[in-house]
């Protein structure tokens, strides 16, 4: 089984990268563009019967660091 | 005084952390490979060294946080013994919940290199005291992730509770409230994006960090 992390940074986290990619598509004349935020995957690949838990376990104790990011877990 | 300098892959200012404690204590300290799991017995001052560990892998000091050695690091400081972390050594004492915050990509996104003036806010740490409260130092920075981030109560505990122990006088990487350096609440571990290490001796460019050091081997004598 998979299963996929999306990782973002929290509201109100300044991006200073999405930022730049914001100013560089108005640069380029994507008129619109109100605001751009990176963020990160990571795909999984687990062992059948992995739980929820497991996988919300992962996520707090590495793969997102919770002062700053948030993240969703979704199974593929 | 013993002293102990954590190794990562990666690790660059290990060699000018160990030659600024052989210099200011006398004795070389010990070099402590990331995957051992104990420190040198009755150790008083663990460096965490600055560099790209796991070359800043998921996130800078991510990696370097959760390898074996880390556990001996945060059980000495819970034992009370002086961790000092510089540039990635910060980040990575964040990372492993021994200060609070994070440090994200400098607000420019430029890779900062040069020397800041500091503002010493808080001498009475046994990293700080031989410093005057409110005097400026010059140290150099080279980091790109060194924007300190935490949210309004961490700051607002940290200021009361005089955890800032240095502040840039001038913001080169968007840091809140300025921050350059901050202790957790037991005042043993002081985490600094600044290098003080390399302002050891005269043809360095200034002895500024040098205080640090003989505070630390005051403090523990």
């Amino acid at each position: 089984m998979k299963a996929r992390v999306t990782i973002t940074l929290k509201p109100g986290v300044l991006d200073p990268q999405g930022k730049a990619i914001e100013h560089a598509l108005g640069s380029l004349g994507f008129d619109g563009v109100d605001a751009a935020r990176v963020g990160k995957i990571v795909e999984l690949d687990l062992a059948d019967g992995t739980s929820d838990d497991d996988i919300d376990a992962m996520c707090r104790r590495l793969l997102a660091n919770t002062v700053i990011e948030n993240y969703r877990i979704e199974r593929l | 005084m013993k002293t102990a300098v954590i190794v990562f892959p990666g690790s660059n200012c290990d060699r000018d952390m160990a030659v600024a404690l052989r210099d200011v204590t006398g004795q070389a300290p010990a070099m402590v490979w990331h995957r051992d799991t104990a420190l040198p017995e009755g150790v008083d001052l663990i460096a965490v060294p600055g560099g790209f560990s796991y070359g800043d892998y998921l996130r800078s000091g991510a990696m370097a946080a959760r390898s074996p050695i880390m556990r001996a690091v945060v059980e000495a400081a819970g034992r009370g013994a002086a961790v000092l972390g510089v540039c990635n050594g910060f980040q990575i004492l964040t990372e492993a919940g021994l200060l609070p915050g994070a440090l994200m990509r400098n607000a420019g996104l430029t890779f900062v290199c040069r020397d800041v003036t500091l503002k010493v806010e808080n001498n009475q740490t046994a990293f700080t005291h031989r410093y005057d409260n409110g005097e400026q130092i010059r140290v150099p920075v080279a980091h790109h992730d060194g924007n300190y981030f935490a949210d309004d109560e961490t700051l607002a505990r940290l200021e009361g509770e005089g955890r800032i122990a240095f502040r840039y006088a001038e913001n080169v990487n968007g840091s809140r409230h300025d921050i350059a350096g901050i202790v957790n609440d037991g005042g043993n571990v002081l985490g600094m994006m600044p290098h003080p290490e390399r302002l050891i001796e005269a043809p360095q460019g200034g002895t500024d960090g040098r205080r640090m050091f003989e505070g630390l081997l005051a403090a523990v004598n």
